[in-house]
């Protein structure tokens, strides 16, 4: 127990937690854009699922990453095309839709695969990158600034989502439509194309998350996600709709995950407990948004559609 | 849905039979290297572990034979042989439980042109068919009687599953194939609704009682005992990491076993369940987190180990696969697999079942009956040299001078 908290071992940890915090950051900050507008996506798993087999396949024909990346994005923007049709155009209701997303996701990538490729065939990885000068810093360089590109891109993200949302025009309409859309709409903002917008960069972010996934990896296989998705859209909740809190949320949710795994590698959680410190990450999610439940509040027009009739 | 088209495999077979015998004409012809051409006819057969001492040996007179027609004689002949022993390769029953798998064949599995049965047979089972793992190793072994079933694969929800099992019975298949031990209490409510029909379940080690049930389950701890042996041979650092889904099942039995034969070889096994048969990413990490202990070897079993593997591979070192052969994953680092050869049983449960008896008899999978096949990888180099080892390790676990400890 006492190696535990060593400084190389705390330091392999956050690598790993960073690591794991990547996937869960890229959908989670998508998916804060499109619930500030008022629309919820439950598929996002679903969106991850297909994007990932895209990027996969590219990788595994090309062994471009660049285009695989590429790929993987454009299945996330015509997902997005397909939900905004679903929930704007024909208002379905929003939770249903997103279940039918992630299931379309879910079967489809699936299909795809076994037809496609059938079995787990190495593709191309990304490599790991070492930002210069800064991962000569010791331990915090390693754990920091040694990573592949999609994770420098993931947090190199949180900045820019907040900026495109607090600090632009088309984040304060966002924001109107997700808090006020009759209001909104009064002034003379498109709703349904500012929401338009907004689904489709989520699903887009969505679709580099799968991407990234899947590219780390370097494979793929039915379910690849394993329900990473859902813990995305809770992200945004645990964040409060802010993308520095879903940051720390993903960070958090990784990095307790690294924790769980380096104890077990060094034996100090029994086997008999292994399953029980497994839900860690879960466990910790679902108490901080009991304890966060009233203390933040939702964007008032989530899940409700707009119309101006 | 996907069902497995074993006419179109075969096809790809001949078609790949016909090229291999092209590829050793030409290796056989050639003036150049003819050294390495040689080695590769060698190389091409599944080779029995009582005939690896006899093939190094042909192996060494061919390299120290200058006469290149010479070595061109030998070479068609090793090419004979091989293709000879292609044809023969039947089921594991009748073949060796430690084998030597030629670089680029992905397993030892036999391909009958006939069906052993006119049964009809469905396949119900939670993971892909081609997982590189648990279910793949049924549907090879199906394959491997010459079986075409009907696959309803991906349902590690039971409620789909049992929709499913429910469905074959009722289009009156003859027998179902239930294969995952969370399908046990669905198969209770199902079959004694289908009395007609035999259903065939696994992993587990008892029938519940019902009188149409048969169960099977591997002896996974042998395989694992075997190659925990010969990791503890490779690994420098003293330490190997396992990485399994959940303490349960064959998994465990897998995992104890090998740790057993580690530790009585001197080698320490550190072991991480994630919780998940499929979360790949969760296995990556928990290899990377092997690796930062020190583990230099690493192994692990179900579908999600497809993670643990990449780690084993971008770090250089040793793997070791269980339930099917993981070579194709990386073919210089997997150095050999358990495979689980489920044609062994699943010849008798049929013959049974023609016999009408549908049920009620419990079936294992072990080293003795060649269900369990330890499987080298020849892609990987000093494969040949571990099989005598492994070989001794498997005597002894069958004469019971070795006990697995599970």
């Amino acid at each position: 127990m006492r190696d535990l908290f060593t400084l190389s071992v705390l330091v392999t940890v956050l690598a790993s937690g960073v690591r794991l915090a990547t996937t869960y950051l890229l959908a989670a900050l998508g998916e804060t854009i499109g619930q500030r507008s008022g629309v919820l996506n439950l598929g996002v798993d679903g969106v991850m699922l297909l994007s990932a087999f895209g990027a996969y396949w590219t990788a595994l024909e090309t062994e471009n990453l660049w285009l695989a990346a590429l790929v993987g994005m454009l299945v996330g923007l015509l997902m997005g095309v397909v939900y905004a049709v679903i929930t704007l155009v024909f208002r379905a209701e929003q939770g249903i839709s997103g279940i039918g997303i992630y299931l379309f996701g879910l079967g489809f990538s699936d299909l795809l695969f076994e037809e496609i490729v059938g079995t787990p065939t190495p593709s191309a990885r990304l490599p790991t990158l070492s930002v210069p000068l800064l991962a000569d810093i010791p331990y915090v360089g390693e754990a920091l600034f040694e990573h592949n590109l999609m994770t420098f891109l993931a947090f190199a993200m949180v900045p820019v989502i907040a900026f495109l949302l607090f600090r632009t025009t088309f984040g304060m309409n966002v924001r109107a439509v997700g808090e006020n859309p009759e209001a909104a709409d009064s002034l003379g903002v498109s709703v349904f194309w500012v929401r338009f917008r907004a689904i489709l960069i989520g699903n887009a972010m969505a679709g580099l998350a799968g991407a990234a996934l899947t590219l780390r990896l370097g494979n793929f296989q039915n379910n690849l996600t394993q329900g990473l998705g859902f813990i995305a859209v809770a992200l945004v909740y645990f964040g409060a709709w802010r993308p520095r809190g879903v940051m720390l949320g993903a960070l958090l949710y990784g990095i307790v995950g690294a924790l769980v795994l380096q104890l077990k590698a060094r034996q100090i959680i029994p086997l008999e407990a292994s399953d029980l410190a497994a839900m860690a990450p879960a466990v910790l999610t679902i108490v901080a948004l009991v304890v966060l439940a009233g203390r933040v509040e939702a964007p008032s027009a989530l899940t409700q559609p707009f119309s101006r009739d | 849905m996907r069902t497995p088209n074993p006419s179109r495999r075969r096809r790809w077979l001949q078609l790949l039979a016909a090229l291999m015998a092209l590829t050793f004409v030409a290796a056989a012809c050639g003036s150049d290297d003819d050294d390495d051409a040689v080695d590769d006819a060698t190389d091409t057969a599944t080779e029995a572990a009582d005939d690896t001492a006899d093939d190094a040996d042909d192996a060494m007179e061919e390299e120290e034979d200058s006469d290149a027609m010479d070595e061109d004689d030998d070479a068609m002949e090793d090419e004979d042989d091989a293709m000879e022993e292609e044809e023969d390769a039947a089921p594991a029953s009748d073949s060796a439980n430690v084998v030597v798998v030629a670089c680029g064949d992905g397993s030892s599995f036999a391909t009958p042109s006939s069906p052993s049965t006119e049964l009809t047979v469905a396949l119900v089972a939670p993971s892909a068919s081609g997982d590189l793992a648990f279910t793949q190793s049924m549907v090879d072994s199906l394959t491997a009687l010459g079986i075409e079933p009907q696959v309803t694969d991906g349902t590690f929800v039971v409620e789909e599953a049992a929709a499913a099992i429910r469905g074959y019975a009722e289009d009156g298949i003859d027998v179902v194939i239930a294969h995952g031990t969370q399908y046990g209490g669905s198969l209770a409510e199902i079959a004694p609704d289908f009395p007609e029909t035999s259903f065939v379940w696994g992993t587990s080690s008892d029938t519940q009682g019902i009188e149409n049930v048969f169960a099977y389950t591997p002896a996974a701890d042998q395989g694992g005992y075997v190659l925990g042996t010969i990791a503890a041979a490779l690994t420098e650092s003293g330490t190997i990491g396992m990485v399994g889904p959940v303490e349960a099942g064959d998994a465990a039995l897998y995992v104890e076993g090998f740790a057993a034969g580690a530790a009585a070889e001197g080698a320490d096994t550190n072991i991480t369940y994630t919780g998940s048969f499929g979360d790949v990413q969760l296995a990556t990490e928990a290899a990377e987190a092997h690796v930062s202990v020190g583990a230099d070897v690493l192994t692990g079993t179900a579908q999600h180990v497809v993670g643990a593997i990449n780690v084993a591979s971008a770090e250089g070192i040793p793997w070791f696969g269980t339930q099917s052969n993981q070579t194709t994953l990386a073919e210089d680092l997997v150095v050999a697999s358990q495979v689980y050869h489920w044609e062994v049983v699943l010849a008798d449960i049929f013959a049974q079942i023609e016999g009408g008896t549908l049920g009620g008899e419990v079936y294992e999978l072990t080293l003795e009956n060649n269900g369990l096949v330890i499987e080298f990888n020849d892609c990987r180099d000093g494969a040949a040299d571990l099989v005598a080892g492994a070989q001794a390790t498997v005597d002894g676990i069958i004469a019971g001078d070795i006990d697995t400890g599970v």
